[in-house]
């Protein structure tokens, strides 16, 4: 078997984000690393976070840093990565991309202790850059510019220093004096020499300033000084002028200024008062920036809470030092402070967002606490802390939330809702902002309005007043027998004034070069000329018109019969007939191509004809009509257009084959959609790609999108064509089906759709172009750890368990909340007064105390909801555990029932089982629970498995029973009508019984902890929570379970998939994917064998089984898979792997259907090693390869990068593999419809 | 046969690799020291992969932040107190 790995949807996770200027002076931008890919952000003017470009690196981005020279405007990025390799890149604006400027190796590659890469930090004055691995070893380097103004990077400098851990690592403001790197590091070379422990509990951490010595090109170990114990971050501070120098060091519960020769400063980090006394308030982001004269740096801490940090200087010496709680977002993995008073939050898990300063909380109204360095006090149990209540956001305010699936920690893939093709559950997020979400294939459409309409309309278009206005004027809809014109403004009327014919159906309209009108109807045509003067023209005889295209200048109709009849607008704004044609047969469809800029009319039109072929005519002088080529498609056109490739004609942008390029698009009336490359000179077909999209014919239109022309197809379901990084992109909407529809541009929507869809007319936004998934969501209570589809009832049960958190009954925040609410509504009762008001107030006072009685969880509502997301849930005790199992009704979306789990019970594996001997509940679901579960080390009070039966259609459960089974349940599956158990490294078997489940048989011996379970005929699959998977049989005659076949390398289990009887796919934390087949001989022998291989399995080698299993497919993924499922992802398609990783990103294996494919795209993968490495570094190969070998299976997602390289590269690939660049792309855009 | 200068070249070799890079082992190596070798480099790893940190985080129920910062605390001491030397026998 020979896979194909695609990447459906990129990671959405941020590990890093860094602000800057990185494509032109004075724009604002982010860039952020996704794990592997690197993507460039910029919030628009409103406030929306677009995605510029994206690229996946294959390597891990471990750090990143802005850098600017002195002076300069623009600034590059360095990127710390596991390629043993120090990259600074720089974004070319041109070719849209980062360029990679300098590649230095220092190093081994991966993510090594003593390797950079994980630390990186700049001289604020861009002189130098210092890059540090956890352990030892640092590097510095001397950056420079030459005489053109490149940047130079000198070999590095080391600052080496055996045994010292570092914690952090940033440049110092110092002028420009010598630059300083200060490190905060610990020596731990006594701690493991001296056996009493005295030399441990002595480690002290240092603050070690590292100065460079530009003269003498050496870096010198200049100043280290004992710092706090729970030193963990360093913030640098403006100096030199600016500033006072020197820098923050940030540790549990302090912040500490430090400088040399300057004494510490430190003030508390207040604390939440809820928080218990143990817990450390540790900051995890900062963000500084400076404005003339003052200083802003923000800190967050582990919990979200925002802190403005403020220092009293005056010249170099720093008087206090303040903290004042700011506001409360969720925990980010970085947060960047913005000029224009933006705050962008990279999320650690779940949705990003942009906020907006309302104030910096520097007015006296606002009553934030605030610690100080003056007012710390010292008592006998150490500093006395500050507390403050987390408060509702009153500094930011939020502006826009990108969407983020991080972590998906399951997924699974049905079609519940009866749709074309099947949904994406997904449970994604951690503690209170878990969400599940349906993800449907598509691009999400906003709808903008609908408004019902006075019968059946045909058509529907737009025009403008006249030709330099922006936004649309009129909306002019068809019907069979007459049209209607609204006007567009602060709302949308009839007008009669707009001199169209209302009486008569309009076949098409434009509005001309010099702004007048035309309105096509069956019976000839209308010129409204701008001062409203008329010319009309009639259609000859008993001839009407059939079809239409224009464009500012050009005007074809064909009247029925089949003749043709060509128009322009001459210089005095008349439309002048030139010419007339027999086509010889009914004509189908029209389409002619706007004037290309700077020129007098489209040379080319298309023309559908129902005798199946799709012709080419040519509109120039000379030559006006004559078929320059013609092209059997097969089956009747219902729709063509002419579309210009990507950005073709723009500056810098001919990288990239296809560019420049026209295409026809002809939809056929059996769906399917041909695109031919049309040669730009002689007119002549060539390279003709299908596309079925739907059960109706595509109707084709025109319409703007990010500004390009672009296409809009209309089947059973929309489609969006547009060109995206330099490729055609073909997608579905997920809307419904339209009939007709226009481009639509008004000040409230930019960029839209008018649309008619039975007797409604629509007006439909994109959101954001580029998303692959759309997607809807339900929130949950707690971390999503497991859940599974009842395929009968079409419901899901989701396991949810969150640790050291608290559980609902125990929310004494939540009650006292609640108790508000019921105390306000017996308030408001009371004020209304009389006697039924009174009645009633006591009736909604009781039924408040029930509800307060009666915890609902805060996801419910949706002010408790948004309170929770951003304070997150309150923390509790290590092995303190909240739990709940829910059902979900996944068409509405809603929660039908949820139980909360008592008794510090952890729900962390479902299924669902039938029992042979007691068929009269049906289908149960069986949860397995853990109590007291406590890691490091790890240990379980007991463990349970409860058995609920379905009531309600599936709407409620109800609890059977719960049996104890002395461990974590970690997997459960169905067996033979009874249910297998995996509870720590034991399997068993157990049987329903009347209180409590039977054991019926145990095996003992299983390496690690059972982490998954599939069953097939008598064999189980176990995977391993350390050694991978292992094949069991059992025997029924014996009643016992053996191995008897396992595999030979260690994996971290965390998804299994079972493919076929002898084949299993797995996936590891470590971000590998495999698939492990037993050989078929050794599947054969087993079936065979009269003993089962039992006998075999007892004379297993070194305490392994007889038979081993063979890798048959490895690669690396890049980071850790949690779920992995089998489906087909589009009608008629094939079935393929679908896989969701940790870090929020949707991937596919699909199996190449031919040997020819499999060796096509190997060749390519090849040349594309060679020809376009990793942008970081990192060797396609060795990344691929990053725990064991990569198998079998080619890397899709460097083969899309093909498009992106240089013209002559795409020519010598494609000469390697005897083909045309053009079937190069043919060849992967195939592949990619495919799959989805 | 190998020369005596060899030998010694070989020796140097070995220790030119020690000092160059942490945790290479040499043939008195004993237990206690190769798991503190084996933990600091799982340790670095963890803390170097951001998805293996975010595993850990989500199961910890921590921020990502301060799992990482655990990960480093933790290499100080991986394997507790080292065992008191024996005396050369």
């Amino acid at each position: 078997m020979h896979l194909y790995n695609l990447t459906l949807s990129r990671p959405s996770a941020i590990t890093c984000a860094i602000y800057g200027n990185f494509s032109a002076p004075k724009v604002h931008e982010i860039v952020v690393a996704r794990g592997k890919v690197l993507e460039l952000l910029r919030p628009d003017d409103a406030g929306k976070v677009q995605a510029i470009h994206s690229t996946e690196v294959f390597g891990i981005i471990r750090s990143l840093t802005p850098f600017r020279f002195p002076g300069a405007q623009q600034d590059y990025v360095i990127c710390g990565s596991d390629s043993g390799r120090i990259v600074i890149l720089q974004y070319s604006k041109d070719k849209n991309c980062f360029t990679r400027i300098h590649q230095e190796t220092f190093g081994k590659s991966g993510c090594r202790r003593i390797v950079p890469g994980e630390y990186l930090a700049v001289d604020p004055k861009g002189r130098a850059c210092m890059i540090a691995a956890v352990e030892k070893s640092k590097f510095v380097y001397v950056l420079n510019r030459d005489n053109d103004a490149r940047l130079t990077i000198s070999s590095p400098l080391e600052a080496h220093k055996g045994s010292n851990l570092c914690y952090a690592l940033a440049g110092l403001d110092m002028g420009f004096d010598n630059p300083v790197f200060a490190a905060i590091e610990l020596d731990y070379a006594e701690a493991d020499t001296d056996p009493s422990g005295e030399a441990a509990s002595e480690a002290q951490k240092h603050l070690t300033m590292y100065e460079l010595d530009l003269g003498l090109n050496h870096v010198v170990r200049k100043y280290s000084e004992p710092i706090d114990n729970g030193a963990n971050m360093l913030i640098p501070v403006p100096g030199a002028g600016d500033g006072p120098g020197g820098v923050i060091v940030c540790a549990e519960n302090f912040l500490i200024y430090k400088n040399v020769d300057h004494a510490e400063v430190r003030a508390v980090i207040p604390r939440r008062s809820s928080l218990s006394g143990e817990r450390g308030v540790l900051i995890t982001a900062y963000t500084s920036f400076r404005q003339k004269q003052t200083i802003y740096i923000f800190v967050q801490s582990e919990y979200g809470d925002l802190y403005r940090v403020t220092l009293d200087y005056e010249q170099e010496v720093v008087k206090e030092l303040r903290i004042k709680y700011f506001d409360t977002i969720p925990p980010a993995a970085s947060i960047c402070l913005m000029r224009k008073g933006f705050l962008f939050a990279a999320s650690e898990f779940g949705d990003h967002s942009l906020y907006q300063f309302s104030s910096l909380g520097d007015d006296a109204a606002d009553a934030g606490v605030e610690s100080s360095s003056a007012s710390l006090m010292e008592t006998d149990e150490g500093y006395q802390p500050v507390f403050f209540d987390p408060r509702p956001l009153t500094n930011l305010e939020p502006l826009d939330r990108l969407d983020s699936l991080a972590p998906i920690l399951d997924m699974k893939v049905a079609n519940l809702a009866d749709e074309e093709i099947p949904q994406i559950y997904a449970t994604c997020g951690r503690g209170a902002r878990s969400t599940l979400r349906v993800l449907r294939p598509g691009l999400a459409v906003t709808e903008m309005a609908v408004s019902p309409l006075p019968g059946n309309p045909t058509a529907v278009w737009t025009i403008k007043r006249s030709a330099g206005d922006e936004y649309d004027a009129y909306i002019v809809v068809s019907f069979s027998n007459a049209t209607l014109v609204l006007s567009i403004g602060e709302t949308v009327e009839e007008v009669s004034d707009s001199g169209f014919n209302g009486n008569v159906p309009t076949v098409q309209c434009q509005l001309l070069a010099d702004d007048s009108m035309l309105q096509v109807y069956p019976g000839g045509l209308r010129h409204i000329r701008p001062d409203r003067r008329i010319n009309e023209w009639k259609a000859p005889g008993r001839k009407t018109i059939s079809q239409a295209t224009t464009n500012e200048r050009q005007v074809a109709i064909a009247l029925s019969g089949g003749e043709v009849v060509y128009f322009e607008l001459n210089p005095q704004g008349m439309l002048v007939e030139s010419e007339k044609r027999e086509m010889g047969g009914d004509v189908a469809c029209l389409c002619v191509a706007p004037v290309p800029e700077g020129r007098t009319r489209c040379p080319f039109m298309a023309v559908g004809m129902y005798d199946g072929t799709a012709r080419l005519l040519s509109l120039a002088p000379d030559t006006t009509l004559k078929v320059l080529s013609t092209q059997a498609v097969g089956a009747t056109p219902e729709s063509v257009l002419m579309l210009d490739s990507p950005q073709s004609g723009r500056e810098g942008t001919d990288e990239g084959a296809g560019s420049g390029a026209l295409f026809l698009q002809v939809g056929l009336v059996n769906g399917v959609l041909l695109r031919t490359e049309v040669d730009r000179v002689t007119g002549q077909l060539s390279d003709t790609r299908t596309r079925f999209l739907g059960t109706k014919p595509p109707k084709l239109f025109a319409a703007a999108v990010r500004g390009e022309r672009s296409m809009l197809a209309l089947s059973s379901r929309p489609w969006l064509g547009y060109s995206d990084q330099g490729k055609f992109n073909l997608v579905p909407m997920s809307y419904e089906a339209l009939d007709y529809a226009a481009g639509f541009c008004s000040e409230q929507v930019p960029e839209g759709f008018v649309a008619v869809a039975k007797n409604s007319l629509r007006v439909i936004a994109l959101e954001r172009l580029g998303e692959f998934f759309n997607q809807q969501s339900l929130r949950l209570r707690y971390t999503p750890r497991k859940f599974v589809i009842h395929p009968d009832l079409k419901v899901l049960a989701i396991a949810e368990a969150d640790h050291a958190a608290i559980p609902l009954a125990q929310r004494e925040d939540l009650k006292q909340a609640a108790a508000d609410a019921a105390a306000a509504a017996a308030m408001e009762a009371d004020q209304q007064g009389g006697g039924e008001a009174a009645a009633q107030a006591a009736a909604a006072a009781a039924a408040a105390a029930a509800a307060a009685a009666e915890l609902v969880g805060p996801e419910m509502g949706e002010e408790s909801a948004a309170r929770e997301e951003q304070w997150g849930a309150p923390k509790g005790e290590p092995g303190q555990w909240a739990s709940c199992v829910r059902i979900v009704d996944p068409v509405s979306l809603q929660t039908t029932h949820c139980i909360e789990m008592a008794d510090n019970e952890a729900a962390l594996s479902v299924c669902l089982v039938n029992f042979d001997s007691h068929p009269e509940h049906g289908t149960l679901l069986a949860v397995g629970t853990a109590q007291g579960l406590k890691f490091y080390p790890r240990e379980a009070q007991n463990g349970f498995v409860h058995l609920y039966r379905f009531l309600d259609g599936g709407k409620r459960i109800e609890l059977v029973h719960k049996t104890p089974v002395e461990g974590v349940p970690g997997a459960l599956a169905a067996f033979k009508g009874r249910l297998l158990v995996g509870v720590d490294s034991l399997l068993r078997l157990y049987d329903m019984g009347k209180k409590r489940m039977l054991r019926k048989c145990e095996y003992r011996r299983l390496p690690t902890r059972v982490a998954t379970l599939h069953v097939a005929g008598s064999r189980i699959y176990v995977g391993d929570s350390q050694e991978s998977v292992l094949f069991m049989k059992y025997k029924k005659a014996d009643n016992q379970f053996y191995v008897f076949a396992d595999d030979i390398v260690p994996r971290h289990t965390t998804a299994t998939l079972h493919l076929d009887y002898d084949t299993l796919a797995g996936a590891d934390r470590f971000g590998n994917v495999f698939v492990s087949r037993l050989p078929p001989e050794i599947s054969a022998q087993v079936e065979e064998d009269p003993t089962g291989g039992k006998y075999a399995a007892e004379t297993g080698l070194l305490g392994g089984a007889p038979n081993k299993l063979r890798a048959t497919n490895t690669f690396h993924v890049g980071e850790a898979v949690m779920a992995l499922q089998r489906a087909v992802l589009q009608p008629g398609g094939r079935e393929l792997i679908v896989y969701g990783t940790i870090n929020g990103a949707i991937g596919v294996l699909y199996p190449f259907t031919s040997r020819e494919d499999s060796d096509f795209f190997q060749h390519l993968e090849m040349h594309m090693r060679q020809e376009h490495p990793p942008l970081l570094g990192r060797d396609h190969l060795a990344y691929r390869s990053y725990y064991f070998p990569v198998k079998d299976v080619v890397d899709g997602d460097l083969c899309e990068q093909y498009p992106q390289l240089s013209a002559d590269k795409q020519r010598a690939v494609a000469e390697e593999l005897d083909r045309t660049p053009g079937e190069v792309l043919k060849k992967l855009e195939d592949i990619r419809n495919k799959l989805v | 046969m190998a020369s005596l200068a060899d030998r010694f070249n070989i020796n140097a070799q070995l220790e030119h690799l020690q000092a160059k890079y942490v945790g290479t082992g040499h043939a008195d190596i004993n237990r206690f020291e190769w798991n503190v070798n084996i933990k600091r480099d799982t340790y670095a790893s963890l803390v170097g992969h951001h998805s293996l940190s975010a595993y850990h985080a989500i199961a910890e129920n921590e921020s990502i932040g301060r799992t990482k910062y655990s990960f480093l605390q933790n290499m100080l001491l991986p394997c507790g107190l080292p065992p008191e030397k024996e005396e050369e026998a």
